[in-house]
């Protein structure tokens, strides 16, 4: 097992002794304080996002009635409570752009990236800690932008969070002005912002590994985060050019996807999702290893194929560039390309197969221990198979005629990103809480959570595949203007029902957070018994993190080693002559 | 969850459909399977005291059946995909009838080329929202847009596409029972996207042709009418 390896000893003389209230809580380069404030954002943002989803759910089961609570916001927004198309189309794109680009992307990688990379590594710190800090605050400057949208003239972007040219090109075709502007400033700045992250998250993963850390015994969490890096990197500037385009044909007169000064809609289409597939996979993959290293430690077995689990996610990155057009079938794009699509879609799935595969075989023959944090990661497993199954019905061209702009497309983002992402992202804060704040969150509170919302998670969701089957189209304020759909609008009645219990369940999450921030039980250095490095550290770690750089002797996945006492073996621990495991 | 899909009246949505419900067959049968192995694990393996772990870090005659029986599986329904695909949007079945679409917030402007078959002539018509086709004939559709993106959809063919503007594109449909049925627009247009809808009327021969002698009463005498116009080519 014993390889060469990387170390970086230059970071043992940077300076982390204690500094005041600003460079601690505020402009802090500390990797995990920016983690944590990356957190305090997405958790803040998350009440935006689910709130304009919950509007969005109250039109659709009962169109252009008052919204209760919502009397207080001004015309031209809502009329009484009521919802006009303009503001419904705002609301939907607004809740996709949040929820995508200012919870999912600052907890996965802005939060966990920045708070476990150089604890799962034995680093100090990151490489570059001005930049990490610099990283966060451009974050703010973003969200303070896309928030600014809110507030201006003509109402905020409403072209859908994809913002199709030349719907969006043009403030005419929506009536919308300075607020798809914002959108498109405030992409482009959050954009530097993890632009920053990412290089920073390669270089520290590939400089600044604790002696013995090679990267076959890195944690599959990390093995994600630095493959979610590599894409942030390679795919963000593609946004942020065709977000520029876009700006200019708004507002400088150039013509890059208007017809009639020779621009073409199709290429903002190509360009976006030659972004928009791998950004797919950066809000999974992070997620991916989340849930690889929970199933291990509460299965108390080692991961099942831990490097055709690594493997499987490089292929994932390295497929996700050549799948883009699987969003533009019906687009107009030459059908022979469709096809040459189809195929590589199908191909992509083979990997997340294999690692669905290996999460069972993880499972198999182990010691499953049902704490809060597992029950997420399990329940991540579950709901991505069905995301990844409902996308095999969008790879088939044929299929997809019928079934792309409906809600079956709506309820596969959904499985992927909230029963994946968002499940993930649950199941970690429970997990790293502890190592995060000291404390631990409570335990009952977890479980009421989790059942609620996986229930109504589901009883929100799963219906949405049978009303796309009835060809019930994505981003239409009104269902009940058109007669095909009437026999299927006591579903969406029951989808807003279900829909606003998972709004419900959430205050529990909200109380369970601040409870245990503040009153929750003390936790141990290794409360779950992990064997990875962010547990060696003290709770919660120091600036510096260790006090003595760990040295790592194994793998992170040493369950159950027979001949061992413990049923884990952490990867720091060097064992005596007489205790070597029977293998 | 396949009763929800709306009927199907059109030559090839039959095919669709068949497609449809066998990845429907294929994903409920591996959901099943991969859930119930899952509960199953989680059942068998919960913690007891003194549970005996299988120490193990995979299987490598695992991985590669799991990797080509999942790849075996996608790969022939690309295949059967790819058929059915160039079926509707390969080459064009020779051409009964022809119509154009000019799509605009939030309207189908639906063009007829009249008894001379050419547009830009005379005797076109034009009627908003209002499609009439004959049913076992194949209609070619030229879908174009005079603002922004809209998407032609019509459920019950199984036909959904993209509008453009600046662009024409053609898709072809055989409907094959006459009756009333609605065109949504399918892509986000705008303040106005929700309600944009047309009716398609599909009609017997018998009947269409009584509905042409209503629209264009002075039918023989337009036939031959002003020169094809290039605008017309296929772009």
């Amino acid at each position: 097992m014993s390889q060469s390896v990387a170390t970086a000893p230059a970071h043992e003389l940077h300076a982390h002794e204690a500094g005041g209230f600003i460079s601690t809580y505020v402009f802090s380069q500390d990797h995990k304080m920016i983690g944590k404030q990356f957190l305090t954002m997405a958790l803040l943002m998350i009440i935006l996002g689910g709130g304009m989803a919950l509007m969005v759910r109250w039109e659709l089961a009962w169109p252009e009635t008052p919204v209760p609570l919502m009397h207080w916001v001004p015309e031209p927004y809502m009329y009484d409570g009521v919802i006009p198309p303009e503001f419904y189309n705002m609301l939907f794109t607004m809740h996709a752009t949040i929820m995508i680009f200012f919870v999912v992307m600052p907890v996965l990688v802005g939060c966990f990236g920045n708070f476990l990379i150089p604890l799962m590594i034995g680093a100090r710190d990151m490489a570059f800690p001005v930049i990490n800090m610099l990283s966060f605050w451009v974050a703010v400057v973003a969200s303070i932008i896309m928030l600014s949208g809110f507030f201006v003239q003509g109402g905020h972007a409403a072209a859908g969070w994809t913002s199709y040219a030349p719907l969006a090109a043009k403030p005419e075709f929506t009536g919308v002005g300075m607020g798809q502007n914002l959108w498109i400033i405030s992409l482009i700045v959050l954009g530097v912002s993890s632009l920053l992250g990412s290089i920073n998250y390669i270089t520290t993963i590939i400089n600044m590994r604790a002696p013995g850390m090679t990267f076959f015994r890195m944690p599959l969490v990390i093995w994600a985060l630095f493959i979610t890096a590599i894409l942030l990197l390679l795919a963000l500037p593609v946004l942020t050019a065709a977000l520029a385009m876009l700006l200019f044909d708004r507002t400088a007169g150039t013509h890059f996807f208007i017809v009639e000064g020779g621009g073409e809609p199709i290429l903002w289409q190509h360009l976006f999702w030659f972004f928009g597939h791998p950004e797919v996979y950066i809000l999974i993959l992070p997620a991916m290893g989340i849930a690889s290293d929970l199933l291990a430690v509460f299965a108390r077995k080692p991961i099942f194929g831990y490097r055709a689990m690594a493997y499987s996610m490089m292929s994932i990155a390295f497929l996700s560039w050549i799948v883009w057009g699987h969003h533009m079938f019906q687009s107009g794009m030459n059908p022979t390309l469709g096809t040459a699509f189809m195929t590589s879609t199908m191909v992509i799935a083979v990997p997340s197969a294999i690692k669905t595969f290996n999460w069972l075989g993880t499972l198999w023959r182990g010691d499953i221990h049902f704490e809060v944090p597992m029950l997420h990661a399990l329940a991540f497993v579950s709901m991505f198979v069905i995301g990844g199954l409902s996308g095999i019905y969008m790879a088939a061209t044929p299929v997809d005629i019928f079934i792309h702009d409906t809600y079956f497309i709506v309820a596969h983002i959904h499985y992927v990103v909230f029963g994946g992402s968002i499940f993930a992202m649950f199941g970690a804060i429970h997990y790293w809480f502890p190592k995060m704040f000291g404390r631990m969150m409570n335990d009952t509170l977890g479980k009421i959570h989790f059942w609620g919302t996986f229930i109504f998670f589901n009883g929100t969701f799963f219906p949405m595949h049978i009303l796309g089957i009835g060809g019930h189209m994505r981003r239409i304020y009104n269902p009940t203007q058109y007669e095909f759909l009437l026999p299927l609008q006591h579903w969406n009645v029951f989808i807003t029902i279900s829909a606003l219990l998972l709004g419900a369940t959430q205050l529990i999450y909200a109380v369970n957070i601040l409870w245990s921030l503040f009153a929750g039980k003390k936790a141990e250095q290794n409360p779950w018994h992990a064997n990875t490095l962010e547990w060696e550290a003290p709770t919660p770690p120091p600036h510096g993190n260790f006090e003595h750089i760990p040295t790592v002797y194994r793998g992170p996945y040493e369950y159950n080693v027979p001949g061992l006492k413990e049923d884990w073996l952490p990867q720091a621990r060097a064992l005596g002559p007489q205790e070597v495991p029977a293998h | 969850m396949l009763p929800w899909l709306p009927e199907n009246v059109s030559s090839y949505g039959g095919d669709v459909d068949a497609l449809f419900r066998l990845i429907f067959w294929i994903t409920t049968i591996v959901f099943v399977l991969v859930q119930t192995t899952l509960i199953a694990f989680l059942v068998l393996y919960r913690h007891r005291p003194g549970r005996k772990v299988t120490y193990t870090h995979g299987n490598n005659t695992l991985e590669i059946a799991w990797t080509i029986a999942p790849s075996i599986i996608l790969v022939i329904l690309a295949l059967m995909s790819r058929t059915v695909w160039n079926e509707i949007r390969g080459t064009m079945p020779p051409v009964d009838y022809e119509v154009a679409v000019m799509a605009k917030q939030f309207n189908w402007d639906f063009v007829y080329p009249g008894p001379d078959g050419q547009f830009n002539t005379a005797d076109d018509l034009k009627l908003e929202n209002d499609l009439n086709v004959p049913v076992d004939k194949v209609i070619r559709v030229r879908l174009s847009s005079r603002d922004v993106i809209h998407s032609f959809f019509v459920p019950v063919f199984r036909l959904k596409q993209d509008t453009l503007p600046g662009r024409e594109i053609n898709v072809w449909f055989k409907a094959t029972k006459p009756g009333h049925y609605e065109i949504p627009c399918a892509e986000l247009c705008g303040f106005g996207h929700s309600g944009m809808k047309g009716w398609l009327t599909v009609r017997s021969q018998a009947d269409y042709d009584h509905w042409v002698q209503e629209k264009w009463p002075a039918k023989s005498a337009q036939a031959d009418a002003a020169p094809p116009s290039s605008k017309t080519e296929e772009g």
